[in-house]
């Protein structure tokens, strides 16, 4: 369906239905943050001995969210005298902006997708590194030293690690010949799912995601034991708000990203030697990896502590940037090897 | 034509890894500290103006509120120092009851420590994980004294309360837990590459340095000093008790981490050891007079606290207050170094730093 209204000739009916289809998602993606919030809660409190939310909607504190969400929006929104206030306003809608952007072109299953770029996966990398200027903005504009130190950290280390999380993919470029994140997923289900031939990418992708994501251990950006809270410490209310949606809805868009990278998307393993598997539908494979990707990253941030900012760097740039494009080596000769046809 | 200029940051009082009030003044040329200056004595309440006025027994609960994590000693020092100076007897009873809770307490304070510091590392569980380890010590100390932090425990002659029954047999219990749940830790943090490349190396001095700012503790034996009151100066029972002194010859934030780790394993055997010897009866007061009235002179005792040598100097008119008392408080003489130790690190490294020395800000500010 999603297929026929694409390449159909545009009208209004077109136009509105593109309408209402986003107003869904963007419905499923704040029901999304919103439970990724509490889930976050939920399983670092278990690993950490605590119980979490357990007060409002319920036993399982399922309200708690919406309620942390009204109270924000409720506060009031105070923007300190000596800031440049255009600046101020504008820096949390450009970080929340893009963050919304890319989940554009993210297929959810063969026929539930919203736009199928001939690029999109270069789109995605592109529009995401656009969020950094909000977080430098912010920080710049808030007139706090503690905001423009974190300001720099961010910036600096979104910089440094967008580069090899942009270098490992290439090689998943190079073995599907195409950008088309659509095409990408039928080749991982013809062949094998990208983690198993593309391991070093993987491994690259996953470190330099949560980089990007400036969670623990790469959280410096908003370091509370050292920039108390980094680039947003002078932000409160919803403008505090945007940006801490920003940062969940790029934790959908980059657990949906590996999934469809790097674990098969919607189809199910072993879907050659086991043809029954697909009779489960796709939504749910995909929901079923994503969640993984997910908990994986919440595990990571109960466990290890925070790197420092020149190890950061150091590590960006010597480790993972060289690393990445031995791996862009490798594989061209691979395919130039075996996979020529 | 670019232009640079170094930025005054003011980190403190109220900035979560400053651990309490205080406040360091840096001038920052990017991330990297060229000057550092800590200013102190925001919870400064002039305990040792305050004890002119008071009765020795009132004394006690005030060292209770200067280094709160360790209670225990800073009550066991006051106790001490009147004791020494009236040639007080104390009970074996009460003496084991003290060592037992001044170690419970050493491990308890250790904890906190360890979990504050991965906090200011950035990591999150080791911290909830340590404080269920000393809740369980806090419970213990409830039941012993009806206090969880502030204990107000001892008294001139021997201890305010015995232990109830079936006490001694859950401190027992409670060691070979610690013992493991320590192992976990070592587990958990210690093999951490993030965590290693955080703090060793970070905050180096030697033990010429060490003795000049005459530091004391854990921030003293990582440059390889062996010197530890309870087996150099042996007060109350210690000697009747087999244990090590950690030392390590690096000097930085890693050594003295290890130290403080394995502080907590020796003082799990000195419970082992205490424990067993308990007495089953005996008296936990020695014979006091009812108005404690030192005798005309002075005197200067010292013990081992967890965060080095805590001190207590009393000069007595043969009042029932001393007419001057002095704490040696560990943590304001090993804070001394921090400017010297700033200098040129970057802002991360300045919460290692400062959380590697281990201060408690009612200790600094007195």
């Amino acid at each position: 369906m999603m297929h026929e209204l694409l390449t159909s000739t545009p009208s209004w009916l077109n136009f509105a239905i593109f309408i209402g289809l986003g107003a869904v998602l963007l419905g499923v993606v704040l029901g999304f943050v919103t439970y990724a919030i509490l889930a976050e809660r939920k399983v670092i409190g278990f690993m950490q001995l605590r119980i979490g939310p357990n007060r409002l909607g319920g036993r399982f504190g399922l309200l708690q969210t919406v309620a942390d969400v009204l109270k924000l929006l409720l506060k009031e929104d105070t923007i300190p005298k000596k800031a440049d206030r255009p600046l101020f306003i504008l820096a949390p809608v450009i970080a929340f902006v893009p963050a919304f952007m890319v989940i554009a072109v993210i297929p959810f299953t063969d026929k539930l997708y919203f736009a199928d770029l001939g690029v999109g996966l270069l789109y995605y990398l592109a529009i995401s590194g656009l969020t950094t200027f909000g977080v430098i903005t912010g920080g710049w504009a808030s007139n706090n030293k503690y905001a423009l130190l974190g300001g720099m950290r961010a910036v600096a280390q979104m910089i440094s690690y967008e580069i090899p999380l942009v270098m490992s993919v290439i090689g998943i470029i190079l073995l599907t010949g195409s950008l088309n994140i659509i095409s990408i997923v039928e080749f991982q289900a013809g062949q094998l799912w990208f983690i198993v031939l593309q391991p070093v990418a993987f491994a690259i992708f996953m470190i330099a995601s949560v980089a990007e994501l400036n969670r623990t251990p790469f959280d410096l950006p908003e370091a509370e034991s050292e920039l108390v809270a980094g680039y947003h410490v002078e932000y409160s209310g919803f403008r505090f708000a945007f940006f801490m949606l920003a940062e969940y809805v790029y934790l959908f868009a980059m657990a949906s990203l590996v999934t469809v990278l790097f674990l098969g998307g919607w189809y199910p393993p072993f879907h050659e030697t086991l043809p029954f598997l697909l009779y489960i539908p796709g939504v749910v494979w995909f929901l079923l990896k994503f969640s993984l990707v997910v908990f994986f990253m919440f595990w990571i941030r109960a466990t290890f502590p925070r790197l420092r900012a020149d190890h950061l760097m150091e590590f960006g740039w010597k480790v993972l940037l060289p690393l990445a494009l031995a791996n862009i080596f490798v594989t061209a000769l691979l395919k130039e090897l075996f996979f020529r046809s | 034509m670019i232009r640079t200029e170094e930025m005054l940051l003011n980190v403190g009082p109220q900035h979560p890894s400053t651990h309490g009030v205080f406040r360091v003044v840096i001038k920052i040329d990017g991330e990297i500290i060229t000057e550092a200056t800590p200013v102190i004595g925001y919870l400064h309440r002039g305990t040792e103006k305050l004890a002119e006025d008071l009765n020795y027994t009132q004394i006690i609960p005030y060292t209770d509120r200067m280094d709160y994590l360790s209670a225990m000693t800073g009550n066991y020092v006051v106790c001490h120092a009147v004791e020494t100076l009236m040639g007080l007897e104390i009970p074996e009873r009460a003496e084991y009851l003290r060592v037992i809770a001044m170690e419970l307490n050493r491990v308890a304070s250790h904890l906190v420590w360890f979990g504050t510091y991965l906090l200011d590392i950035g990591a999150m569980s080791p911290f909830l994980y340590a404080f269920r380890e000393r809740e369980m010590i806090t419970n213990l100390i409830n039941e012993l004294c009806g206090a969880r932090l502030t204990f107000n425990y001892m008294r001139v002659g021997g201890v305010k309360w015995d232990a109830p029954d079936g006490w001694i047999q859950k401190v027992k219990d409670f060691l070979p837990y610690m013992r493991e749940q320590l192992e976990g830790y070592h587990t958990l943090v210690t093999g951490n590459e993030i965590f290693l490349s955080r703090i060793k190396g970070i905050g180096k001095y030697n033990a010429e340095t060490a003795i000049k700012y005459s530091l004391s503790g854990a921030n003293l034996r990582c440059t390889g000093v062996k010197w530890d009151l309870r087996k150099d100066e042996p007060y109350s029972i210690y000697d009747r008790f087999d244990f090590d002194v950690p030392t390590e010859t690096e000097g930085d934030a890693y050594a003295r981490y290890l130290i403080r780790m394995e502080e907590i394993r020796q003082s799990i055997r000195i419970l082992e050891q205490a424990v067993e010897q308990f007495p089953s009866s005996g008296e936990i007061m020695g014979k006091v007079p009812r108005v404690i009235k030192p005798p005309v002179g002075e005197t200067y005792v010292r013990i081992e606290s967890p965060r080095g040598e805590i001190g207590c100097y009393i000069n007595s008119k043969g009042k029932p207050q001393p007419y001057r008392m002095k704490f040696r408080r560990p943590s304001f003489y090993n804070l001394q170094i921090l400017p010297e130790l700033l200098k040129g690190q970057n802002v991360a490294n300045l919460i290692t730093i400062l959380g590697g020395i281990d201060i408690v800000l009612g200790e600094v500010d007195g």
